[in-house]
């Protein structure tokens, strides 16, 4: 058959064909309707829904952490910034294979076992598409290593953050506290809303104190997303509001020089104004770098600074609680001489030792003196730290009238400064012992609180507290460490000014009495500190003081070879100035610092810098020891 | 016919460059590939039926033995050997087989009497089967579908009577399950129960109906305007430019771009039918039918898959969709669709 004959046949099969490529023209025809039925209802009855879903693709709601507020010393050092770090990021979603990637990664940045440690943990904690830091703080090589090799690593980001750094921290860590990574109790304590966005909370001192005034408002932004994650652009943007920056009271190089001055010496030092109440000082020592904690520390690093001698952690001018000694002394007097129990200057004759009347044990009170003061009025009594004296006019006023009158100076009460977790010290009373032990009060404990022994105890902060009622002739502050709250448009918005509350004496002389004592002790021929007094260009008032080293709140196992010297006792000297006019007071407590005369130097540098008064150097020094006294 | 396919190359290039980001040597590239496809369709065009005829088993035979070569040493590409390295081109045999397989069926069935006895069946089928089974053996089962089609047609067109057809039809509507057992890898039954429920696997299989519903979706009435598809400018569109690029045409253009873009394939294909039914023999009748129709299977597929009522199954959308070898491919066939238009008056002397 050849191709011809079969063109010019059939018109039959022409006729069927026609027929079946008619049916076939109208299926395809009906079928093309179908699909575009099905595009009807694709965009026209299930456009909102399609819309919204497109929507929801392209827009994405971000957060947008507010600056942390900064901390500025009084004369404006910064003592917390926010400084811009880099930080590595994954949105796990968006890596193909975290195993690889992961590895791939360690190649090109470190990556510590406890980095992916933090990683893998963080993994499961999330909502889906966050996304999880890998690394914090990357350095300017590692940041553009990353940047080259971005393409590798679908789902990567290097975030830009910034991040708190403490350019002073070891100075002022006491103070100042530090931020760290929010954790999961926090989490239920903060308003979650405020903080997306936001991976640091403070963790202790202001920055923990004064958390809501530094952290700001968050803000919101609606950003167009591709399919990655990567933002293209902003929609619409609500901008954070900043958190306020705080300028303490604190001043960075007395501070410094008060760590200085401690040396080697673990123990605290405290200064304020007595006018206002404003923390100048704020030492604890040791001390230790509050940058290890921003972004979470080590464990090495932890356990050192946890378990080491002297635990750093420990915030001594705080937490410590040590007994006052005889640094209690002028306050003692004062209610002695303001009870009338004794007069300015009756005698009390002291021959080394004291003897309870109407004890039968015969039990000797021993004065640190063993031959005795002799004939010791008050100003003696203060000036020399005469303690058989002190035991005479304690067993006349009675436990609860030292109770009650040591209690207008802030003694056995938390003094309200702007920090969480300050402790109470103790002031014992009848009714405290009834209470506490379940046991009346013995006399002869009277006795030994009149020296600041026994049940006593203050923290570092409480006795500068009562030292500054004493120089301000009984105006008690509320001790402070913020001065102002300012916006972040440098309008000032807070200025912190305490309650003040004043009591008066049943004689306001005796303000003058004691204050002279005090004086005494520095300027006085036989004064315990006249060495630390010797060449001052002012006039300073002081008292020296000694605890024994027992019923400390934190004493532990020790090392052997610190035992001898953890054995010595607390060296304690409180004082202001200058005398006539005080504009400064002092505490400071240096543990096995053997003696109150030791430490006193340590005040006198931080006066006499304040004062700007560069007299020649003291007799005295720390390191030189002094015989011990009770 | 030309102004057709004129039309619709110029919307595809219109909605490549959108789809691709404004690239312009994919463009560039798109519109070579064009320009090579419309040379091959005028050359084709010049080609008498009854030429094409001669060769037609020639042409089949060289197919099958491509197909074979592919199979024995074919580059693999995308996980799957489709790919025939010559030197100078990569190239599909399979592609060649879209032409090639109902050519051959048209060939056979026009020198036997019609409608086709039992015997003319067989043979058919064998000639359908053939190069559908070596094709999805690559696998490619869009080409192997889209072939089978072709033979297809070619036999209804040839006027297969309509019992046979219902039972074979329900004969292979039998087969199916086994064919799912034992013929189908994994990643085509999973596109199977992913059409059937995509939001099973958001992000996994499902991810690119769901993203395309979504273009398509949004595009609403008027859609969101060229280079506007939020959808298809931020990357969530999967393979935009290629097989999904429908949803790109959806969401920019909305219903009404739909109804324009699909009127103008409806026209191409009618016309085509047009074409057969004025053929002057039964060979140019089958061919001219069976390509017409393919066409239209083409579009089909491709739309009914982007819009979520088939499964995905790798068919581009005809003329629109980057990509060459098919371009050539569909060029061809309405270069033989114009030749036997043009050669019908001269043959009916």
């Amino acid at each position: 058959m050849s191709y011809r004959t079969l063109v010019t046949d059939h018109s039959y099969h022409a006729r069927q064909f026609r027929s079946r490529a008619v049916f076939a023209g109208f299926l395809c025809l009906l079928l093309l309707i179908a699909l575009l039925v099905r595009l009807g209802y694709l965009q026209i009855i299930e456009n909102t829904h399609f819309s919204d879903l497109s929507e929801n693709n392209r827009i994405r709601l971000m957060a947008l952490p507010p600056n942390r507020g900064l901390i500025y010393d009084r004369n404006g050092v910064v003592l917390a910034e926010n400084q811009p770090t880099f930080h590595l990021e994954l949105i796990p979603e968006q890596v193909p294979d975290m195993d690889t990637t992961l590895a791939a990664l360690g190649k090109i940045v470190r990556l510590s076992e406890e980095d992916l440690k933090r990683f893998r943990l963080a993994l499961r904690n999330r909502r889906p598409f966050d996304s999880v830091s890998l690394r914090s703080r990357l350095d300017d090589e590692e940041v553009a290593r990353l940047a080259a090799n971005r393409h590798r690593f679908p789902g990567m980001d290097i975030a830009a953050r910034l991040s708190r750094n403490y350019p002073h921290g070891k100075d002022v860590v006491h103070a100042v506290g530090y931020v760290g990574r929010i954790n999961e109790k926090e989490l239920e304590t903060i308003d979650v809303g405020n903080y997306r966005g936001t991976n640091y909370i403070g963790k202790t001192g202001l920055e923990k104190y004064y958390e809501d005034d530094l952290h700001g408002i968050v803000g919101q932004q609606n950003v167009e997303v591709n399919a990655e994650g990567r933002v293209l652009r902003a929609i619409d943007t609500v901008p954070p509001v900043p958190g306020n920056d705080l300028v303490l009271s604190l001043d960075l190089e007395l501070q410094q020089i008060a760590d200085a001055a401690l040396g080697d010496l673990a123990g605290a030092v405290v200064a304020m104004v007595p006018q206002t109440g404003e923390v100048l000082v704020f030492v604890s020592k040791p001390t230790y770098d509050p940058n290890l904690f921003v972004d979470g520390i080590s464990h090495t690093d932890y356990d050192a600074l946890s378990h080491g001698d002297y635990k750093p952690l420990f915030n001594r001018a705080l937490y410590g609680q040590y007994p006052p000694g005889s640094t209690l002394k002028p306050f003692i007097g004062l209610g002695a001489l303001d009870d009338r129990v004794i007069g300015a200057h009756e005698d009390i004759y002291c021959n080394g030792y004291y003897l309870l009347p109407g004890d039968d044990t015969e039990r000797k009170y021993r004065d640190w003196k063993k031959e005795g003061h002799r004939h010791t009025d008050m100003n003696k009594a203060i000036e020399e730290s005469c303690d058989v004296y002190f035991y005479e006019v304690s067993r006349r006023m009675g436990i609860d009238r030292i109770h009650d009158f040591l209690n207008k100076f802030g003694f056995g009460r938390r003094t309200g400064i702007d920090l969480l977790g300050e402790r109470s010290g103790l002031l014992p009373s009848s009714e405290w012992k009834k209470r506490v032990h379940r046991k009346v009060w013995y006399p002869g404990e009277t006795l030994i609180s009149g020296i600041g022994q026994g049940y006593m105890l203050t923290t570092p902060l409480q006795l500068v507290n009562a030292v500054s009622v004493l120089a301000s002739r009984g105006v008690v502050h509320q001790p402070h460490l913020v001065r102002e709250i300012r916006n972040n448009q440098g309008e000032y918005s807070e200025i912190i000014k305490p309650e003040q509350t004043t009591f008066k004496l049943n004689n306001e002389n005796n303000w003058n009495l004691v204050q002279q004592a005090m004086r005494d002790v520095l300027h006085g021929t036989w004064g315990t500190a006249r060495l630390t007094g010797y060449g001052l260009k002012y006039k300073m008032a002081g008292k020296t003081g000694t605890a024994q080293v027992f019923g400390i709140a934190q004493d532990e196992e020790y090392d052997q070879e610190t035992v001898a010297k953890k054995l010595r006792d607390h060296g304690l000297f409180i004082a202001f100035a200058p005398y006539d006019n005080p504009q400064i007071a002092v505490a400071v407590v240096a543990e096995n610092g053997e003696h109150g005369s030791a430490v006193a130097p340590i005040a006198r540098k931080i006066i006499d810098h304040y004062l700007k008064v560069d007299g020649p150097a003291s007799k005295a020094t720390s390191v030189r020891r002094k015989r011990t006294s009770n | 016919m030309l102004v057709g396919l004129l039309l619709l190359t110029a919307a595809g290039l219109g909605i490549l460059y959108s789809a691709g980001d404004g690239s312009l040597p994919l463009l560039e590239k798109q519109a070579i590939r064009l320009l090579l496809a419309f040379l091959v369709m005028l050359l084709l065009a010049q080609i008498p039926p009854h030429q094409l005829y001669l060769w037609t088993p020639w042409v089949f035979a060289v197919g099958l033995v491509l197909l074979l070569l592919v199979l024995l040493a074919g580059e693999i590409g995308k996980g799957a050997q489709r790919w025939l390295d010559l030197y100078v081109v990569k190239f599909q045999p399979s592609e060649m087989m879209k032409l090639a397989t109902p050519m051959m069926l048209a060939w056979y069935l026009s020198e036997r009497p019609l409608p086709p006895g039992f015997k003319s069946l067989v043979v058919s089928s064998v000639l359908v089967l053939l190069p559908t089974l070596l094709i999805a053996r690559q696998p490619d089962l869009g080409t192997a579908l889209l072939v089978a089609a072709a033979g297809f047609f070619v036999v209804f067109l040839a006027g297969i009577r309509w019992t046979v057809l219902i039972g074979t039809t329900l004969a292979a509507l039998g087969f199916v399950p086994l064919l799912w057992k034992f013929f189908m890898h994994d990643y085509q039954r999973q596109r199977v129960l992913t059409m059937l429920n995509p939001e099973s696997d958001p992000l996994g299989a499902g991810y690119h109906i769901i993203q395309s519903k979504i273009a398509i979706g949004s595009g609403g009435i008027y859609g969101k305007g060229w280079l506007n598809g939020t959808q298809s400018q931020l990357d969530f569109l999967p393979e935009r430019s290629t097989d999904f690029i429908f949803a790109v045409f959806g969401e920019e253009f909305g219903m009404m771009g739909a109804i324009v873009l699909l009127s103008l394939y409806a026209f191409i294909i009618l016309r085509g039918l047009y074409i057969a039914t004025h053929a002057q023999d039964n060979f140019s009748r089958l061919l001219a039918g069976s390509l017409s129709l393919t066409f239209f299977v083409y579009l089909f597929v491709n739309v009914g898959m982007v819009s979520g009522i088939l499964p995905v199954v790798g068919v581009p959308l005809p003329l629109v969709s980057y990509g060459g070898t098919s371009m050539v491919t569909l060029m061809a066939s309405f270069g033989m669709l114009m030749s036997i238009n043009s050669h019908r008056r001269l043959l009916s002397r």
